[in-house]
Parts: structure tokens; C-alpha cells; sequence
């Protein structure tokens, strides 16, 4: 099942797309990668992937917007949508929700917790 | 009047009590709940009028005039005033899921189970002798009843009524105070009793009143003016000679923090509200109870002088021997009705207050911290909890009723409660200070309390325990040991108040010293400023009462869902846990618990078990984590040590040694720089954390994954070096920023050639710019004189400019041209590129030091760092100015315009 789950990394800072691309890949995610908010939207409109990992201060089109675009699109809105920001204030992370956001794991975060957490979402989407 | 019937008339009321709580009860189980009434509320507070005013007020009229009143002028200018400090109490309460006042001062001060355990023992100390006098006001008002017709049988059953009325009210408080355990900690059946005994003591206070006034006298007129003929009574009408002023400041300051601190209070008030607007009707409607059970007290003062001429009554029982006089024994039922209700509400309220305390803040806190019992009590611990209420209960009221046996025979009713006034005073400093001055501690905390409770005992209660013969005399007449300043009624030689205002003005004093003083003089914690912000700023806090985490690190849903088990059983758990999941989109199924998840089940089990209990359950099951550089340095540190066995990586393995050592210190002295502003620094750390994120990241999965590729390996460790320098890159930068915001940074000037500035810059970048096939020109005016300039840093301003240049330029097509000229004694050096160019909203940004503050989404260009906001300062500090031109693909010009002297 699992390795059928298209996960879309949008980042614009190539290390991190390095660390995220190889622990989705260990997990059997099929992966594809944006480094900003328009390329994202096209990949998301091609492959429909099950999960985006999005990124909030990107040039160009920001990840509020990418993650707002993907809720109001009823072909879309069942994408979720995973924020990995390093805005971590409360104000940030009830923002990131109001937008739609299925989960938000504020930067720096530990790769095992995170990977937890995205199975958990697999999972879920897995079984319905 | 019959023994046998006064007994049973007692336990018919105490029936009927239990049925009005039991129908209460019954209600709110129908969602019909009594307790949504504000006026329930608003009764339920007049708990605070116990035996003591019932019987005790008409004894202090007599003995003091006018002075009685002062006890009750306090709370009626509280309560308005309390506007301020009851409803944040009780929001704060609400938030914290506080149920004590014992629990407030242990969370509020970092969930110390030191503060809860010595508050419940100050409580216990002070408040044991005023539920002792409300079994002494129940025995004498019974003796003078059956007095009037006693027959030879009754003897046995009247000298040990008390012990059955102890006996019953504790089986009645039991059974209304611990049945069902909850994290609110209400008890609503309990509630309306009160607020029905309310009623009851009023009404039978206004009839004796009535009776008094209208029918053995001739009304208000009549009492007073022949009560004026009277010498002994002449004094009633007057404020007190000397000290009376000040008696009366005492007694009203005193009995308004008895109003919100004494335990009874804090629990009506607060835990059991269950609206904050219940406040505003309770603000009038109090004072109004205040003012009509106090209307009669003189003139049943008067009547009982006048009736009674020769002092063959004790004043403080004239509500009952007027009626007996007259041979109204229903009337004298109702009377004794009416104490009795004053006494027992008290009894029953302040009985559940202490319990809740001994249970949650001095026993469970112990028990908890030992590992053997937590595992022997494992799924059973809500029936230990109410165990542990109800043996409480039990063993107050029977301490109450030795104390009365022993002690509280010789004393009046008033002088025993303005001595418990004074206990729970103490409480004030720490709460009052504690909610609003985020800078008060736990050390404060504690010594102010201890202070002032030990200047209590010795000014209130050592003198009555020399009065008992427990103690020498001559330390009254000499002092302690000998010492003069120590008398218990003239501490420190202060005279002429009288023993509770001088006590209390002793206490409350150091008291508060103490608690400012060993604030500022101690350090705060963590937690402890965590649990003062959440306080001091309730009102903003409270909107995200559940998310208002504070809380960081693992713990498994499994673990967290057993503990609340314990307590709540699986279906209510599931029910509450399931519900806070929907709110706040959480995966019941994952392993490990979000934070929001876990900090709410705490504050479940606080309203249980107590703050500082919980806190110790929570961690026994979760591992805290604070995700720090020290961590980050580990992980370091710890991948280091696996490439060490790789010989290969060894030479790597010495880079990275290094720049983790460069970075440990860059980090080292980020932290003493502690005088960066605010906005500066969460820019700063957000900046921080885009490295951060990839070296913890990287670092983990080359930990985690030892059998990886070694090319990939490789090709990840770099990037760990390379974020780990561009993290110091940053950190150098940031600290050479504050230089020169904090004008520290002072140039060295020379006269020197500008153009050999220049060469000298290109020098250091030709590698880059021959790598990238860039096509560079240099186009000089030879005219241009030397300038007194500071040589490196302007080296640095231009080699700023020209990497800035080469990053933006593409391979192979990218062209820079530097331009000198000189005109009106300013000399322009410009670097132009074909670059990407930059739009117009980040012009103004880019020389900005905080170009990214946090309400910002959209990224400036990589790479530009703080180079150019250092730039801008070099080259204000050589009073120049330095600017950008260009269009969004079609390169940018930097100009930097210098003058000549």
C-alpha cells in the first residue's frame, strides 16, 4: 500500500530537501520535489501526491498560499498538507491550521518524531 | 424543651439537608443543574457567616460596640473591589484546573509540592480551632435549650451530643464531598444545601430580630433610647477611645482577605463558580445578606441587656434566651435551627476544602515521588484519592471535636476566628503578588509564608496556649527567653493596638518583605516563569487554554490514556480524549503523544490529584526533552565518533571536529550577548534555524542509518560541514553587527587609494569569478585623491559587492563592471551587473538588518545574508551613503558615494 503514496517535498533550501528526499524515500514514498510555491502547485495539479511536506517562507508564491490553494480546490482538498516551518510561535502554527494545514512540525524537529507523524497520516490514508 | 426532641429535630434537619443536595444533584444529572442560578452562588458565599455571627456578634456589640461591624465591612467592601482579584483568580483556576487554595500558591509558583504542603498545613493549624468553636456553638445552644425543662434521662445523651453531631455531619460531608471524583471538582449537591442553610440562618436571625425590636420592645426608637439610659451602655455608642481608628483599619483588612483566602471561601468563590458573570450578581446581593443579618444586632444586644440586667446570661446567647424567656419555644427552635445550619455549613464546606488539600497537596505528592507505590496502587488510584478524602474528613472534624473537649471551652467565639482570620491572611502576599508581579518566586513564596506564619503563632496563639498553662507566664511579662522586644503582645515593643491587629499588622508586614525581598533576591526558573506568565497575563492566555503548551518532549498515547484511566475509566477517557483530538486534528493512533495532548491530560489529572501530583505522574510516564545546541553538539559529536572507525573519513571527520568547535564557541558567546533586541533576535534565530534544521536532520538519519551508501555518507557530511560554517558564517556576522549597532566598532583610518581598495578585493575573489567564466571591467577615474578611509573594512564592503555580484550572474554570459569617478568632493564607486536583478519591494529590504521578520512569508534572494546591513553601517561610518538600482532581470547597480575631506 504504502509504496503506492506520492509525497511532494516543496523547500527552497537544498540541504534540507537532501535530509527530507532520503527519509521518505527510506519509508518507500514515491518522491517528487519543488524548491518553491508555483513549481509545487504544478507537480500537485500533475501527480496528485496523498502528501505534501510544505515549507512556509519560500520566493514567489508562499506556502500559506500553496496550502490554501490545495483546501479550496475540491479535487485537491483531500491532500494533506504537512507544514515543516521554522516560524514557530503560536500565532504561526495557529495560522498554518486556519489554513487547512493537516499538520504543523515546526524546524528544527527530530527526524524520528516527524516520521512517526507522516506514518501516522499513511496510515490513516491507507485505511480509507 | 425535650432532649429526645431537640436531637431528633437536629437530625431531621440534617435529613432534609440531604435531601435538598440529593435533589440538587439529581437535577443537574437532568441538565436542570440549581448551581447555573446566580443567586445560588451569590448564598452559597454567605457561608462565611458561621456560628460566630449567628451567636458570637450580639456577645461582641455588647463587649465592644460598634466594633462587630468592622468583620463584615470588610467583605462588603471586598467583594466589589474583588472584582479585580476574585475573577482573575477564578479564570486562572478554570485554566489551571486548580481546585485549592494550596494548589494556586504550588502552581503558581513552578507546581511546588514544598509551597502546597506548607499551606496545607498552615490551613490545617488555623482553621482546627474555628470548626472546633462551631461544635461549641452547637453543644451550648442545645445545653441552653434542654435547660429549660432538663429531665433526669437526658444527661447522657446531651454531654455527648456533640460527638454524634460530629459523627453525622462527617458521614453527610463524605457522602456529598467525595462521591464522584472530578477534574472541576464540584460538588453541586453540596452548593445548594448551603445556599439553602443560608437562607435558613437568615431567617431565623430576622425573627428573633423582629420579635426583639416590635414585640418586647416597641420598636428601633423605644430599644435604643431606653438602652441609652443605661451607664454600662453608654460606651456602645461610641468608636472606641484610643486604637479605635486603627482596630477598625485592622479588623476590615483582615476580614477582607479572609473573604477570598479562607479555605470555605476560596472554595465557594472559586472552584464551585461555574460562571465568571455569577460574580456580578453575588457583588450586590452579598453585601445586601451583609447588611440585612446584621440590622438586629444591636437591638437584640440591648433587649438582652435590658432583659437580662444582672449578667445572668452570657451575651453571646441571647438570640436564644430572649425567645425562651418569653416561653416562645418555637421560636427558640427556629433559633437553634438557624445556629445550627451557621455552624454545620461551615463545618461542611471548610471539611471539603481541607480534605481536597491534605489529599491532592500533602499526601498524593509523597506517595507519588516513591516508584513501589505507584505500582502497587496502579489502576486503583482513584479510589485511593477518595480513601484519602474521606479519612480526612473523618479525622478533622474528630481533632475539631478534642480540640473543643481540651481547649476551645475558655475562649469566645470571635476571638478563635479573627485568629484563623489571621492565619489564612498570611496567604495574601503570595497569591496577590503572585498574579500580578511576574517577578515573584518560590523562595519569596515560601519565606514570606513561613515568616509570617510563625509571627502568627507566637503573637496569636502562644499567648492562648500560656492562658491554657502549656507554657510559662513570665513570657508574656518578660519576653521569650528573657528578651524584652519578644513579648507575643508588644513585638518589638510596638503598644496600643490590640492583640489582632498588632498580630496581624506583624505577620502580614514581614510577611510581605520577606516575599518581595527573596524574590528579587532569587533566581527564577524555567517552569516558575512559565506558570508567572500564564498568571500574571491570564487574560491573554486563556483564549488557547488547551494549546498553551509548555510542555516539550515523548511520551506514548498508550501511557497517557492508562493514567487518565485511573481516574476518569476507559469511557470517559476515550470520550475526552477523542473529543480533544477532533478539536485539534491529533492521530489517536499514533505511538507518541503530541505536547498539546499531554499537557491537557495534566491538567485533567491536576484537577484531581493537584498540580504538582500530576506533574509527577505525567513525567513518570513521558520523557521530557529540550531540544537545545547542547543536543545538537551530541549528535555532532557522536556521528564524529563513527567516522572515526572509517579511515577513509578521517580526514573529514578533523573538518567537521573543527567547525563544531568553531560553532560551540560562536554559540557560547551568542549566549552572553544577551542586550540584542528583541525583534533582532527572532529574526536571528529563525535564521539560525534553516541550518539548524538540516545539520539535526542529517546528523540523525547518519546516525540512525550506520549501513548507508557510503558515497551518500559522504556526500551528507559535507553538507553538514558546509551548513555548519554557514551557521558560524552567520553567528560571526551577527556578533560584528551588534559592534557596530552598539558603536563599539571603531574605524582605524589612513590615507589611502581607493582603486587599490578595489584591486585589492578582486584579488580575493578572481578564483569565483574565473570558475564561473565571468567577464569582469574596471573603469577608474585616475583624478580621484586619497581618502582618509579605514582600508579593510572598506576591502570588505566591496568584496560584499562584488561576490554579491558573481552569485547573481549567470555561468559563462555574466559581466561586472567597476566604476570610479569623482565629482563636487564625493567619489561614486559603482559594480554593476547583468544579473537577476532585484525587485522593488526588496530594494528597501536588503540593507535591513531585520529584512526578515517573522509576519514576512516571501524569501529575499539567498545567499545575501547580513553582509549588506554590515556594509551600510562601514560606510555610514565613514559618512557615506551606499545604494541599489535595478530591475527585476535586468541586473543591479550598487553605488557607494563617499566624501573628500
Amino acid at each position: 500500500m504504502k509504496e503506492q503514496l506520492k509525497v511532494l517535498i516543496v523547500d527552497d533550501e537544498p540541504s534540507i530537501l537532501m535530509s527530507l528526499e532520503f527519509l521518505m524515500r527510506k519509508e518507500g514514498f514515491q518522491v517528487f520535489i519543488a524548491r518553491d510555491g508555483a513549481e509545487a502547485l504544478e507537480i500537485i495539479n500533475r501527480e496528485l501526491p496523498s502528501i505534501v511536506l510544505l515549507d512556509i517562507m519560500m520566493p514567489n508564491v508562499d506556502g500559506y498560499e500553496v496550502c490554501g490553494f490545495i483546501k479550496n480546490d475540491i479535487k485537491l482538498q483531500h491532500i494533506k498538507v504537512v507544514f515543516l516551518s521554522a516560524k514557530s510561535k503560536e500565532a504561526d502554527i495557529e495560522k498554518g491550521y486556519s489554513v487547512g494545514a493537516d499538520l504543523y512540525v515546526p524546524k528544527p524537529f527530530s527526524t524520528r518524531n516527524l516520521m512517526s507523524r507522516i506514518n501516522a497520516l499513511a496510515l490513516g490514508i491507507a485505511t480509507n | 424543651m425535650n432532649s429526645f426532641g431537640l436531637i431528633f429535630t437536629s437530625l431531621l434537619y440534617l435529613a432534609i439537608l440531604f435531601g435538598i443536595a440529593y435533589w440538587a444533584e439529581k437535577r443537574a444529572e437532568k441538565g436542570k443543574s440549581m448551581v447555573t442560578n446566580p443567586y445560588i452562588y451569590a448564598l452559597s458565599l454567605a457561608v462565611y457567616c458561621t456560628a460566630w455571627t449567628f451567636y458570637g456578634s450580639v456577645g461582641r456589640a455588647v463587649s465592644n460596640g460598634i466594633d462587630f461591624l468592622a468583620v463584615y465591612i470588610g467583605p462588603t467592601l471586598a467583594l466589589p473591589l474583588s472584582w479585580m482579584i476574585l475573577r482573575k483568580i477564578i479564570r486562572i483556576c478554570k485554566v489551571q484546573r486548580i481546585t485549592s487554595i494550596a494548589d494556586f500558591i504550588s502552581s503558581r509558583y513552578g507546581k511546588n509540592a514544598t509551597l502546597g504542603v506548607l499551606v496545607t498545613i498552615v490551613c490545617i493549624f488555623g482553621l482546627l480551632p474555628y470548626i472546633a468553636i462551631q461544635l461549641k456553638a452547637i453543644s451550648s445552644s442545645f445545653l441552653i435549650l434542654s435547660n429549660a425543662d432538663i429531665d433526669s434521662n437526658s444527661g447522657f445523651f446531651a454531654k455527648d451530643l456533640t460527638l454524634y453531631i460530629a459523627i453525622v455531619l462527617s458521614i453527610f460531608t463524605i457522602i456529598f464531598g467525595t462521591r464522584k471524583i472530578d477534574s472541576t471538582e464540584r460538588h453541586e449537591g453540596m452548593v445548594t444545601a448551603i445556599a439553602a442553610e443560608s437562607i435558613i440562618k437568615l431567617l431565623a436571625f430576622l425573627t428573633v430580630g423582629i420579635f426583639v425590636t416590635y414585640i418586647a420592645f416597641d420598636g428601633f426608637a423605644d430599644i435604643f433610647r431606653k438602652a441609652y439610659q443605661v451607664p454600662n451602655l453608654k460606651k456602645v455608642f461610641v468608636i472606641e477611645q484610643e486604637g479605635g481608628f486603627s482596630t477598625w483599619f485592622w479588623h476590615t483588612l483582615l476580614s477582607m482577605l479572609a473573604i477570598i483566602f479562607l479555605p470555605r471561601q476560596f472554595q465557594v468563590a472559586v472552584v464551585e463558580n461555574v460562571n465568571e458573570k455569577h460574580l456580578n450578581k453575588a457583588m450586590w446581593l452579598f453585601p445586601v445578606y451583609m447588611f440585612l443579618i446584621n440590622i438586629f444586632v444591636f437591638p437584640i444586644a440591648f433587649g438582652g441587656e435590658l432583659l437580662f440586667p444582672h449578667g445572668e446570661v452570657n451575651p453571646d446567647n441571647y438570640v436564644l434566651a430572649i425567645p425562651l424567656k418569653f416561653n416562645h419555644k418555637l421560636m427558640a427552635l427556629l433559633t437553634y435551627i438557624g445556629g445550627f445550619s451557621a455552624a454545620t455549613s461551615m463545618m461542611i464546606v471548610e471539611t471539603i476544602a481541607l480534605s481536597t488539600m491534605i489529599s491532592n497537596n500533602l499526601i498524593m505528592p509523597v506517595l507519588l515521588k516513591n516508584p513501589k507505590f505507584q505500582k502497587r496502587f496502579e489502576g486503583n488510584l482513584s479510589n485511593l484519592v477518595n480513601n484519602i478524602r474521606r479519612t480526612a474528613i473523618v479525622l478533622i472534624i474528630l481533632l475539631a471535636y478534642i480540640y473543643y473537649k481540651t481547649v476551645a471551652e475558655y475562649y469566645s467565639l470571635v476571638s478563635i476566628g479573627l485568629v484563623s482570620f489571621t492565619a489564612v491572611a498570611q496567604f495574601a502576599p503570595a497569591i496577590i503578588g503572585g498574579i500580578f508581579w511576574k517577578g515573584g518566586t518560590r523562595l519569596g513564596a515560601l519565606v514570606g509564608i513561613i515568616v509570617g506564619s510563625v509571627i502568627w503563632f507566637f503573637t496569636l496563639v502562644l499567648p492562648s496556649m500560656i492562658g491554657a498553662g502549656i507554657f510559662p507566664v513570665s513570657i508574656m511579662k518578660e519576653g521569650l527567653f528573657g528578651i524584652y522586644l519578644l513579648k507575643p503582645f508588644e513585638f518589638l515593643g510596638l503598644k496600643g493596638m490590640d492583640d489582632i491587629s498588632h498580630g496581624l499588622f506583624w505577620s502580614i508586614s514581614l510577611n510581605a518583605i520577606c516575599y518581595v525581598f527573596f524574590s528579587v533576591r532569587s533566581k527564577i526558573t524555567s517552569i516558575e516563569h512559565n506558570q508567572a506568565v500564564i498568571f500574571v497575563d491570564i487574560f491573554s492566555h486563556s483564549k488557547f487554554i488547551e494549546t498553551s503548551t509548555i510542555w516539550r518532549g515523548k511520551a506514548y498515547i498508550p501511557d497517557i490514556r492508562s493514567l487518565l484511566v485511573n481516574f476518569f475509566g476507559e469511557r470517559r477517557t476515550d470520550r475526552v480524549l477523542r473529543s480533544f483530538a477532533t478539536r485539534h486534528h491529533l492521530n489517536l493512533e499514533a505511538r507518541h503523544a503530541d505536547p498539546r495532548l499531554v499537557s491537557f491530560a495534566e491538567k485533567l489529572l491536576a484537577g484531581v490529584v493537584g498540580t504538582a501530583s500530576a506533574r509527577i505522574m505525567v513525567s513518570s510516564v513521558s520523557k521530557e526533552e529540550k531540544i537545545s545546541m547542547d543536543e545538537v553538539m551530541d549528535i555532532l559529536k557522536a556521528s564524529r565518533e563513527l567516522m572515526v572507525s572509517n579511515k577513509e573519513l578521517r580526514k573529514k571527520s578533523l573538518e567537521l571536529e573543527k567547525t563544531s568547535e568553531e560553532l560551540r564557541e560562536a554559540y557560547e558567546i551568542l549566549k552572553r550577548t544577551d542586550t540584542l533586541k528583541d525583534d533582532f533576535l527572532a529574526t536571528v534565530a529563525h535564521e539560525i534555524r534553516t541550518p539548524l534544521t538540516s545539520i539535526r536532520a542529517l546528523s540523525e538519519i547518519i546516525y540512525d542509518n550506520p549501513q548507508m551508501d557510503r558515497e551518500e555518507m559522504e556526500n551528507f557530511l559535507s553538507t553538514v560541514i558546509k551548513e555548519s560554517e554557514r551557521l558560524s558564517r552567520l553567528i560571526n556576522q551577527v556578533l560584528d553587527l551588534e559592534k557596530y549597532a552598539s558603536g563599539k566598532q571603531k574605524l582605524s583610518l589612513e590615507m589611502a587609494d581607493i582603486h587599490l581598495v578595489i584591486e585589492d578585493s578582486i584579488e580575493a575573489l578572481n578564483h569565483q569569478i574565473k570558475d564561473k567564466g565571468l567577464d569582469l571591467s574596471c573603469n577608474f577615474d585616475r583624478n580621484i585623491p586619497k581618502l582618509e578611509i579605514d582600508r579593510d573594512k572598506l576591502v570588505q564592503v566591496v568584496v560584499n559587492l562584488i561576490s554579491n555580484a558573481v552569485k547573481f550572474c549567470q555561468p559563462d554570459y555574466g559581466e561586472i563592471q567597476i566604476v570610479t569617478h569623482l565629482d563636487d568632493a564625493k567619489v561614486s564607486l559603482i559594480v554593476k551587473d547583468n544579473g537577476a536583478g532585484i525587485s522593488q519591494e526588496y530594494q528597501k529590504l536588503i540593507f535591513d538588518k531585520f529584512y526578515q521578520a517573522e509576519n514576512q512569508t516571501i524569501k529575499k534572494p539567498k545567499g545575501s545574508g547580513l553582509g549588506l546591513a554590515i556594509s551600510k553601517r562601514i560606510i555610514e561610518l565613514h559618512h557615506g551613503e551606499i545604494s541599489v538600482e535595478s530591475r527585476k532581470g535586468f541586473g543591479a547597480t550598487f553605488t557607494v558615494v563617499l566624501p573628500v575631506k
